[in-house]
């Protein structure tokens, strides 16, 4: 029996068992494989029911003009039936090209992007930092550790309520502020200080993942590669530049590209933080659970097409980081 | 020679008496600045990391909604009367057993479904493979905004809108593709052999899989269902969409509902913050370790 014998090693490429051709493929493929089609089944079953059906179903609302107005409802003991047509695809050409486009979308888009790459480079950067102090040999390196990541084990949606006490018109951060003589920002009112705090919230929860992450990488490298670098005369800079971080390479990689997923699509804090208050601050999620859920009517075919754009993005995006990767000759991230 | 790797204070103390000359310093041992700036920048850090929460609890004990702005006051009346009154007044046990049984529903739907399914893709080889990974991995990075309103129009007319089993459901299909790739990881990581065995000594491969892989994969399995039910647990956007009303909110959604556009009773938010802030905080104590490995090694080993 070979059916369960080609994956040993876990390294994705080039240790499959060479594929029959097509047509013994097709004719074989029940007979050989059955196994791991029924073991797969449930979570296709699932994914067809409760993934694929409302993706097709949301696709469709994306082309007609839904809103909680004409589409199917009970009120009481009566039941409206749905009167939204289609429309094809004007929702998508409205977004993209309409008018007032620029506010309603592409000034979203850019500040999601900011948002983004601001808030994945602060936690890469701080959390590698840390995760290299920690790595020393250092007195009270666990209890660090431990307080360091708090940020992560308090679920967010707490801690973003402790952030807004904090930075809330005349609370603790101001006060501060004001001891020092510093001007004191409407954190929760001013744009730009919205979207600085929304950074500043995010690189606080986000930072202990990549720090662990990191710092398991760290661990991982061997360390006779130090005693190499250090026999070959390698300053700390040097060692830092050629050993550690290639060493990091596939670690960073894969944390990275979670880090921009998760980062892309952070709902609670901008959600919790502003709440409706700060049209200019919400990324493309936050904007678009406003379009749909966040005013009257909602409007739910556009809430919807703009799901289906950030989707897009995002497979785009990975797409092209992993072909980067494979450019690269690195092990798959993911 | 003394540039083996040293891994105990004893290799320390040795090199400190008989110091190799031409050898000012070893790899890991650091002047004293350089140690003082370490634990600088990591007590800054600790600091930073640990204020807002210890804020959070320091508030929870004033006694008036607007003691945020006057924070010393608090010192002088100090009470635990919010965290009295939260027990008593609210109906935090009914967000309590709904929370739970949200997220245990969406756990335990997640760990069953998903176990063999890691399994297959972690030791077979199939056509279709690849397309079936990316479909997982897609999955997964699903923004809320494209399946919160086809789930919204749908829940509606099967009537789960406000129903324990409509959450549950949605966040299975979040916690399913990712519990099957948690899981990946960890059948990655048991050796092949013992498959191999299973079967030598005649067991078929949902044998294997039942009398030998799953009892040893129970740290896995921990793991997978922990991190669905943080997930299901602090998930906000859904829950404040599909739950309306206030006796099933989950606790990501009751704790909006002590700051209302008129009304802020802010302390007694601080109070239930800390309330479910501290069990959620102890237990991801305990696993977190394992959390961080079975994130990354799903991801490293592919």
């Amino acid at each position: 029996m070979t059916v369960a014998i080609d994956r040993a090693t876990g390294k994705r490429r080039g240790d499959r068992a060479p594929r029959p051709g097509l047509g013994q493929r097709l004719k074989h493929s029940y007979q050989k494989h059955w196994y791991a089609y029924a073991m797969i089944t449930p979570v296709v079953v699932v994914l067809g029911v409760l993934v694929l059906y409302p993706l097709a179903y949301g696709f469709y609302l994306t082309l007609t003009d839904a809103n909680s107005l004409n589409t199917a409802r009970t009120i009481g003991v009566n039941e409206i039936e749905a009167t939204y047509k289609f429309i094809g695809f004007d929702n998508y050409a409205d977004i993209l090209w309409g008018e007032t486009s620029y506010e309603r979308f592409w000034s979203h888009f850019i500040w999601t992007i900011v948002w983004t790459g601001a808030c994945v480079g602060l936690h890469y950067t701080l959390g590698l930092g840390l995760a290299l102090l920690l790595n020393q040999q250092l007195r009270g390196r666990t209890l660090y550790r431990l307080i360091l990541i708090l940020p992560w084990a308090v679920p967010t949606f707490v801690t973003v309520f402790g952030w807004r006490f904090m930075l809330a018109d005349g609370g603790v951060i101001n006060s501060f502020l004001e001891t020092l003589h510093l001007p004191t920002p409407l954190w929760l009112e001013d744009t730009f200080w919205q979207r600085f705090a929304a950074i500043m919230v995010n690189t606080w929860c986000g930072v202990p993942f990549m720090m662990l992450s990191l710092l398991g990488g760290l661990q991982s490298i061997d360390s006779t590669l130090y005693e190499a670098a250090e026999m070959d005369g390698a300053s700390k800079w040097q060692q830092f530049r050629y050993v550690t971080l290639p060493g990091l390479r596939s670690v960073s990689s894969t944390v990275v590209l979670l880090g921009i997923i998760w980062t892309f699509n952070q709902f609670a804090i901008i959600f919790l933080l502003f709440g409706d208050t700060a049209p200019d601050a919400q990324i493309l999620v936050t904007w678009a659970y406003y379009l749909g859920f966040g005013q009257q009517p909602r409007d739910f075919a556009q809430s919807a097409a703009y799901g289906m754009l950030l989707l897009a993005i995002l497979i785009v995006f990975t797409s092209f980081y992993r072909r980067w990767l494979n450019r690269n000759d690195q092990q798959l991230a993911i | 020679m003394s540039t083996t790797v040293e891994t105990s204070a004893e290799a320390k103390k040795e090199i400190r008496v008989a110091p190799t000359p031409g050898m000012v310093r070893r790899r890991g041992e650091r002047s004293l600045a350089a140690s003082a700036a370490s634990h600088g920048i990591l007590i800054a850090a600790s600091l930073i990391a640990l204020f807002p929460i210890a804020w959070l609890v320091f508030l929870s004990l004033g006694p008036d909604k607007d003691d945020y702005l006057h924070p010393g006051d608090i010192w002088g009346k100090m009470t635990l009367d919010n965290y009295s009154f939260v027990l008593q007044e609210t109906n935090f046990f009914d967000w309590l057993t709904s929370t739970l049984i949200v997220s245990l529903g969406t756990t335990v739907i997640g760990v069953m479904i998903a176990a063999t399914t890691g399994y297959a893709v972690s030791r077979m080889r199939f056509p279709g493979y690849k397309k079936f990974m990316w479909v997982l991995l897609v999955t997964q990075m699903f923004p809320i905004a494209v399946l919160i309103v086809p789930m919204y129009q749908i829940m509606s007319e099967l009537q789960l809108i406000d129903s324990y089993l409509g959450l549950i459901l949605v966040y299975c299909s979040t916690a399913v593709p990712y519990c099957a790739w948690l899981l990946k990881g960890y059948f990655d990581t048991i050796p092949f052999e013992i498959d191999e065995a299973g079967r030598v000594d005649g067991l078929s491969p949902f044998g294997t899989f039942l009398r030998l892989i799953l009892p040893l994969a129970k740290p896995g399995l921990a793991v997978a269902g922990f991190y669905s039910f943080i997930t299901a647990f602090g998930e906000v956007a859904f829950a404040s969409t599909f739950m309306l009303s206030d006796t099933k909110y989950t606790f990501a959604v009751a704790l909006q509902t002590f700051v209302s556009e008129h009304d802020a009773q802010r302390q007694l938010m601080a109070a239930t913050a800390v309330l479910i802030a501290i069990p959620v905080s102890a237990f991801f104590y305990l696993v977190q370790k394992n959390l961080v490995t079975g994130l990354t090694a799903g991801g490293t080993k592919g």
